[in-house]
């Protein structure tokens, strides 16, 4: 046994790899768990890599470098693609001559994440082209064939990542495996399939689904699909991790793992669904699969509807095929994650529990705040609903209960969608008016510590436009803007969110303290950038 | 024979648990084995409970140790043994912290290279491998420390 020109690299790394090897124009994109480190790492193989403001932005950014011939990859998690639906599914209408790779790394199991949608069903809802690795290995090629597709076919490829690809390392070979040649970029004007109006977009549609189709005839003959042969008693239909849980739970079945999941080889399907007595889709998450290739008209089985809910693992897959129901051993709950001791957050929950505050929260580390001691926050969406919500239980409860709302919001937050809930606030400003509290520990501590459009740094930390929140706010038409500090003064921010509560205003009130896990980090950046000067 | 060793590491977020498993993996992939390790670290830098699978032999396609058939579980610190007690098999072998001299060791953060000696008398790898992943996969500053704490372990009066 040897080893010899692999490398142990987890799922993310890989996709980094691949597109460095590829030579990708930009990689942009915003961080979210699982997908953070392949922006990050890619920055460290040597690629220009960017964060940008939220996923939005990165997908169009993206869009723009693909349309100049470029070649991109945009990095979200599954809830980021949400935030990104709307130039997803116009780009898919669209000619682009480079390569435009959207890795979606979704969430099963919910290890940190408010949801566990299943971003198989946007491939199909914007018409684009995915691809699903199962391991390392995988993650590296796809991603280079994904770029390959994109540029043959000039459409958007989906690249689906699940937390087991990302966060697993194993074994993987860059040599041998083909690597596109690349383009230089250049703007080549084709205004009917880019500008899509509706006198364009409407051919543009039928374009999509001709390509599709050819598409998924290619898929038939050339996609990365494998067939194991087995018994012929059992036969597996899966993708992605499942395959790998699959090949150990049941050695001797034959499986057609699917590589390409939209459009799907439904040919190849058929086929293989005829040569095994019994036929069962072992999927992750939503039964896509299942539903898709039982709308053909093809005979196969769902798992229990118990496996939708979080991972599938050996043991899980095991059940499936005995069609075991029967309750699942409960996990001993570990000890759960908690605001670090000296946390800036800890000190503002503590003093909105004193004051009885209906407490509109949003999505970061401050979100522990919802779990004891704190047990502060009362409801907690999406990212940046924070400010909407609260507007919206003050403008539905009778006063003496919405004076005690308040929206909770931190830093990187507010840049990816708070801003617009201002905007909402200065235009219909509830009667009793609103408080927002802006956490502002100069960082967006929950996903790793990245940096945003408030820190004055790129994603490799250099000096760059800064964006001062204060002064957002203040032009934004809000009068009553306060920066405190509460853990310096615990007593004086209780006093001042009383206060403000109390008028029937808009208030702003920034709590600013860095994290205290980055902030050795900040002054290391921050003196290094004076020094380069 | 495709025997696959399966390892389960455990612990608090911030005590060193993602080292110890790279180090694993990289000394099974030095050795020249299939290896797969996999981790659920979204929340690990909030001290929360972390664990990590490590899976080699000469071919491994899940990277998830199944519940119960975990050969070697380490655990980094007490309270975490019954959290993940489910991970061992009936004949695994338990590595804790109460198997390691803490009064002996350069620096306490290094209790999770350390328990890796321990580990270490269990499995066929060579102390040059060890060492090796180690220098791999920790700075350069800390290779002396973590070094020694690995040897005081393995080299330890104690036995599990
Ligand atoms: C649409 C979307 N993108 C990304 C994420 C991942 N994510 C969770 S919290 C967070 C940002 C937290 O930053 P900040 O608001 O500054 O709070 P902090 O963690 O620093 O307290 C991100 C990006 C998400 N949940 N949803
Ligand atoms: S990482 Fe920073 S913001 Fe998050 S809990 Fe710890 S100190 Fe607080």
């Amino acid at each position: 046994m040897d080893n010899k020109g692999k490398q142990l690299l987890n799922g993310d790394e890989a996709v980094a790899a691949a597109a460095f090897d590829a030579g990708i124009t930009l990689g942009t994109g915003y961080p979210g768990t699982p997908s953070t480190e392949i922006l990050e790492e890619f920055e460290r193989l040597g690629g220009h890599a960017q964060w940008a403001p939220n996923e939005k932005v990165a997908l169009e950014v993206g869009i723009g470098v693909a349309i100049a011939g470029g070649r991109t990859v945009v990095t979200m998690k599954h809830v980021g693609l949400n935030v990104a639906a709307d130039p997803l599914f116009t780009v898919a209408l669209m000619d682009i001559p480079g390569a435009l790779v959207i890795v979606s790394a979704d969430d099963p199991g919910m290890s940190s994440s408010q949801n566990e949608q299943d971003n198989r069903r946007y491939a199909v809802a914007a018409g684009v082209v995915m691809l699903e690795p199962s391991d390392a290995q995988e993650a590296y090629e796809f991603t280079l064939r994904a770029i390959e597709i994109a540029e043959c076919w000039h459409l958007p490829v989906m690249l689906r990542l699940t937390t087991r690809v990302c966060h697993s390392k194993t074994l993987v070979m860059r040599e041998g495996v083909s690597v596109p040649q690349s383009r230089v970029p250049e703007y080549v004007r084709n205004v009917s399939r880019r500008s899509m109006i509706p006198a364009n977009a409407r051919p543009a549609h039928k374009k999509l689904r001709e390509s599709l189709a050819q598409i998924a005839q290619w898929n038939e003959r050339s996609g990365p699909t494998e067939v194991i042969a087995g018994s012929g008693t059992l036969g597996i239909i899966t993708s992605g991790i499942s395959y790998q849980h699959v090949r150990e739970a049941a050695p001797e079945a034959s499986v057609l793992k699917i590589g390409m999941t939209h459009p799907l080889p439904m040919e190849t399907i058929e086929r293989f669904a005829a040569t095994v007595d019994r036929c069962i889709a072992i999927e992750e998450g939503d039964p896509y699969l299942y539903e898709a290739i039982r709308t053909a008209g093809i005979e196969v089985e769902d798992k229990p509807s118990m496996y939708r809910f979080g991972e599938l693992n050996i043991q899980r897959v095991r059940r499936i095929i005995a069609g075991d129901c029967s309750t699942e051993a409960k996990p001993v709950p570990g000890k759960p994650p908690a605001l670090c001791p000296g946390c800036p957050h800890r000190t503002v929950f503590t003093s909105l529990k004193a004051l009885n505050c209906i407490v509109s929260g949003d999505i970061g580390c401050y979100g522990l705040g919802v779990l004891p001691p704190f047990e502060a926050i009362d409801i907690s969406v999406c990212m940046g609903a924070s400010i909407g919500v609260g507007l919206g239980l003050r403008h539905a409860l009778a006063e003496p209960e919405a004076k005690r709302v308040i929206s909770v919001i931190g830093d990187g937050t507010f840049f990816h969608s708070g801003l617009t809930g201002i905007a909402e606030m200065v235009y219909n400003p509830p009667k009793t008016g609103h408080v927002v509290l802006l956490l502002d520990n100069g960082t967006t501590a929950m996903t790793g510590m990245q940096e945003h459009p408030g820190t004055g740094r790129t994603l490799d930390h250099h000096k760059t436009g800064k964006i001062l929140i204060e002064e957002v706010i203040k032009s934004m038409g809000i009068k009553n803007v306060h920066i405190v500090d509460a853990t310096r003064d615990p007593a004086a921010f209780e006093g001042l969110i009383q206060s403000s509560l109390d008028k029937s205003e808009l208030s702003v009130i920034i709590n600013r303290r860095p994290c205290l896990l980055a902030v050795k980090s900040i002054k290391e950046y921050e003196k290094c950038n004076e020094q380069n000067n | 024979m495709n025997k696959i060793t399966n390892i389960v590491v455990a612990g608090l977020g911030g005590q060193g648990v993602l080292k110890a498993s790279d180090i694993i993996a990289d000394v099974a992939f030095l050795a020249g084995f299939d290896v797969k390790k996999s981790e659920t670290h979204g929340m690990s830098q909030r001290g929360g409970s972390v664990s990590s699978d490590i899976r080699f032999g000469e071919h491994v396609f899940s990277p998830m140790v199944p519940d119960g058939e975990a050969d070697f579980l380490v655990v980094l610190t007490a309270d975490q043994v019954e959290v993940n007690a489910a991970a061992l098999s009936s004949c695994g072998v338990l590595v804790e912290p109460s198997q390691v001299d803490e009064t002996k060791l350069g620096n306490k953060k290094s209790i999770n290279v350390a328990l890796l000696g321990t580990l270490s008398r269990h499995l066929k790898f060579s102390d040059e491998q060890w060492i090796e992943a180690i220098k791999r996969n920790l700075p350069e500053a800390l290779h002396a420390t973590n070094i020694e704490a690995f040897h005081t372990a393995k080299n330890a009066g104690v036995t599990s």
